[in-house]
């Protein structure tokens, strides 16, 4: 096993799949010669050609367009839009084809496609480079969305996107990129869409939580541990379809569930997990649910990122609330 | 408009041939008037092969007597099916229709200059490509009667369904297009779209696209003149639709859209040229929708009766007809039988629709992913439940907790 940034994780997974399906094909702006501006594709075009891994012209909706037409016509595309505030200009093409086309036809014809694209915030980068957009697209239906957190993850879960029969819009936490460093599984690791990972057991209190904001969590979980409360941390890893199971069990297990996600608060996707868990194991909860999430406000520019994003004060902040009853 | 030569060479040296006039045009003008390029310096010159009389410069020998025929056999067929819709909607049976009528040498004429593995990816207006490339009429009608397995009924595997938003299907035409040249397949895709389209973005970056990677489709415009209220000048400041090929760097051919044997000709040289690796083209077909936009439309409301009865004069079967019967292959007794086969068939076809059994509620959960998501398997039994129906044994254990 090798230890592997996030990002290299990604590379390998790509490597892979291209080594092993020659109907894989990896574009986008920049993925080609100049290997992705975050350098996720380096070498990937050399390595397998202008074919294989080539740049397109800069069109969003073409990108996730003409992913539609070749994964009908059996090949596998994987189609990068630079960043995730640049989804919006292909949302036409994923919510109007992408995710209709087995519905529309029966079943005749499916788009086993991926687009992957760096996502959230905490880089000082530019306006609509920080979003978190993963609700738009999980309240799709025949979309499926992948937020990988670990450098293991990411490599398995890419995989498994490749390999699914259906859409799946693969975000990567940029954040995470050149930080999150792990050992990762040589050869073919796959790790199944729609199942949690239990990230650290607990029994006090559950934060369900994905993408950059576990590693916030597990800190902000050692910190709780010094003041006796343990924290159990669950990482959903997909947003749709998501774990209902794994959010169920640990909700019934600890009785506190605190939600943490970097997208608004309004309709969140912690809005659908608390309404489960209101649904389903209400009677099971000593406090009410709570929530720690972007403000219902635009993602600011990197000056107030930082009040924006959801941090270890505001997380202690909630968990002694939540622990307060 | 002028009368071109009839054979596939000869449309197809001249197809080329005007890009090549119009490249030479522009580039000895550009010294003198660098910074000020007109329109004019784009003209596109029209193809007509079948005057409105039904005469032709020459015999007409692209196509052999039974091809011609079976064009004019689908072009019934096509208005057949386009009156009975509009007859079962009007009566309750059939949902909101778009109808063809006027349009059915483009739609018949681009279709039939499809080879079997060739791909047709059509717009929503598409009944009468689609018929002849084999999809049945009951399908149709089920998908336009509001059930989705009308399009499982594709005969052809490489023919999309039915695209209600506008151009983002030619996208897909030109994934399906590079997905054919990366396996080798020497095919190509034939894309439609109308006039209103081409103001749509992703017309431009599925043409950006197709230029760029000089992908083996031909983008086919179905210029009717009206995209519901809005007329086609008010819809581009373009002199031609044609001519926007150009700017993507491959050829444009503006068509005489009621003339089969122009739609055929043009569509048949733009496919053959893709097919050889020589890129994408242009097609525009100048032609007219007689009907409403849909049966939600009151075309009365924006244009006038006599735009309408100049257009009327120009119908594609009519033309077609006399040339048959000028030509000898055609005669009162074969247009009787023809007629009466039309009528049965369309009767078949809206009975079979009709008698089909209810879909079963279940394929609305099933056919979202390739298999059922904890969240639909709930859902699903929660619909059960709801319509007192039995739960399904076989995936009753699979949900946790009840959706209420």
């Amino acid at each position: 096993m090798a230890i592997m940034t996030l990002l290299e994780a990604i590379r390998s997974a790509l490597d892979y799949e291209l080594g092993r399906d020659p109907n894989v094909l990896v574009f986008g702006e920049d993925v080609g010669f100049n290997g992705g501006v975050f350098r996720v594709t380096e070498g990937l075009q050399k390595k397998y050609g202008e074919k294989r891994v080539f740049d397109t012209p800069l069109a969003e909706s073409a990108i996730v367009g003409i992913s539609i037409g070749m994964s009908i016509n059996g090949l596998k595309p994987i189609g990068e839009i630079q960043f995730d505030g640049f989804t919006y200009p292909a949302f036409d093409q994923l919510i109007s084809h992408a995710s209709r086309m087995r519905t529309r036809s029966r079943g005749k014809f499916n788009c086993p496609l991926v687009v992957r694209a760096p996502y959230a915030g905490g880089v000082h980068a530019p306006e609509h480079h920080s979003e978190s957009p993963e609700v738009f697209y999980a309240h799709v239906p025949g979309l499926k969305v992948v937020v990988p957190s670990t450098p293991a993850d990411a490599k398995g879960l890419l995989l498994s996107a490749i390999r699914d029969p259906d859409p799946v819009i693969f975000f990567e936490p940029k954040k995470l990129y050149r930080t999150a460093k792990g050992e990762v599984p040589d050869g073919d690791y796959t790790v199944p869409i729609g199942k949690a990972r239990l990230v650290k057991e607990g029994k006090d209190m559950s934060i369900i939580t994905w993408g950059v904001m576990v590693s916030v969590c597990e800190e902000a979980a050692r910190q709780l541990a010094q003041t006796g409360v343990d924290v159990e941390i669950i990482d959903l890893r997909t947003i749709a379809p998501y774990d209902v199971a794994t959010v169920l069990a640990t909700a019934q297990k600890t009785g506190r569930v605190m939600i943490v996600h970097e997208a608004p608060r309004t309709c969140g996707f912690s809005t659908e997990i608390a309404a489960q868990i209101s649904e389903k194991a209400l009677y099971y909860l000593k406090a009410p649910i709570l929530r720690v999430t972007g403000y219902d406000t635009l993602m600011p520019l990197y000056k107030m990122e930082n009040f924006y994003l959801p941090n270890i004060e505001k997380i202690l902040f909630t968990a002694k609330k939540l622990m307060e009853h | 408009m002028k009368v071109k030569k009839v054979t596939l060479k000869k449309i197809s040296k001249d197809t080329l041939g005007s890009a090549k006039r119009l490249r030479s045009k522009s580039r000895s003008r550009s010294a003198k008037t660098r910074y000020e390029i007109s329109q004019e310096q784009f003209t596109i010159t029209p193809l007509q092969l079948l005057r409105e009389d039904g005469t032709t410069a020459g015999k007409f020998t692209l196509l052999s007597a039974e091809q011609i025929k079976s064009m004019y056999r689908f072009m019934v067929l096509s208005r057949a099916f386009d009156d009975a819709a509009l007859k079962l909607q009007r009566q309750g049976r059939l949902g909101t229709y778009g109808s063809v009528r006027g349009q059915e040498a483009s739609q018949v004429g681009s279709a039939f200059a499809l080879q079997k593995e060739d791909w047709l990816v059509p717009s929503f207006r598409e009944n009468a490509s689609c018929i002849t490339r084999g999809m049945p009429m009951k399908g149709l009608f089920q998908y336009w009667g509001g059930d989705e397995r009308g399009h499982a009924y594709t005969e052809s595997m490489t023919t999309l369904p039915l695209s209600i938003p506008i151009a983002t299907q030619l996208l897909h035409g030109v994934g399906l297009a590079l997905a054919l040249r990366y396996k080798g397949q020497k095919n190509a895709v034939l894309a439609h779209v109308g006039d209103g389209g081409t103001s749509e973005g992703d017309f431009h970056e599925a043409l950006n696209f197709a230029g760029v990677f000089k992908a083996p489709i031909v983008f086919l415009v179905q210029n009717n003149q009206w995209a519901i209220s809005v007329p086609r000048k008010k819809q581009t400041a373009a002199t031609t639709i044609a001519q926007k090929a150009i700017a993507y760097g491959f050829t444009g051919v503006q068509v005489d859209g009621n003339d089969i044997f122009a739609v055929y000709g043009a569509v048949s040289a733009a496919l053959e040229k893709a097919r050889s690796g020589a890129g994408p083209t242009l097609i525009e077909c100048v032609t007219y929708r007689i009907s409403d936009h849909t049966t939600a439309d009151d075309a009365k409301r924006y244009r006038n009766q006599e735009e309408v009865d100049a257009w009327v004069k120009k119908d594609p079967l009519d033309r077609l007809k006399k040339y048959m019967l000028q030509q000898k292959m055609w005669d009162a007794k074969k247009e009787e039988l023809l007629q009466q086969e039309a009528a049965t068939l369309v009767s078949a076809h809206v009975r079979s629709y009709e008698e089909e059994p209810a879909s079963d509620p279940k394929d609305m959960f099933a056919f979202t992913f390739a298999s059922m998501t904890p969240q639909l398997l709930e859902q699903y039994q929660s619909f059960l439940d709801v319509s007192g129906k039995k739960r399904d044994p076989n995936i009753l254990e699979k949900v946790e907790g009840g959706f209420p």
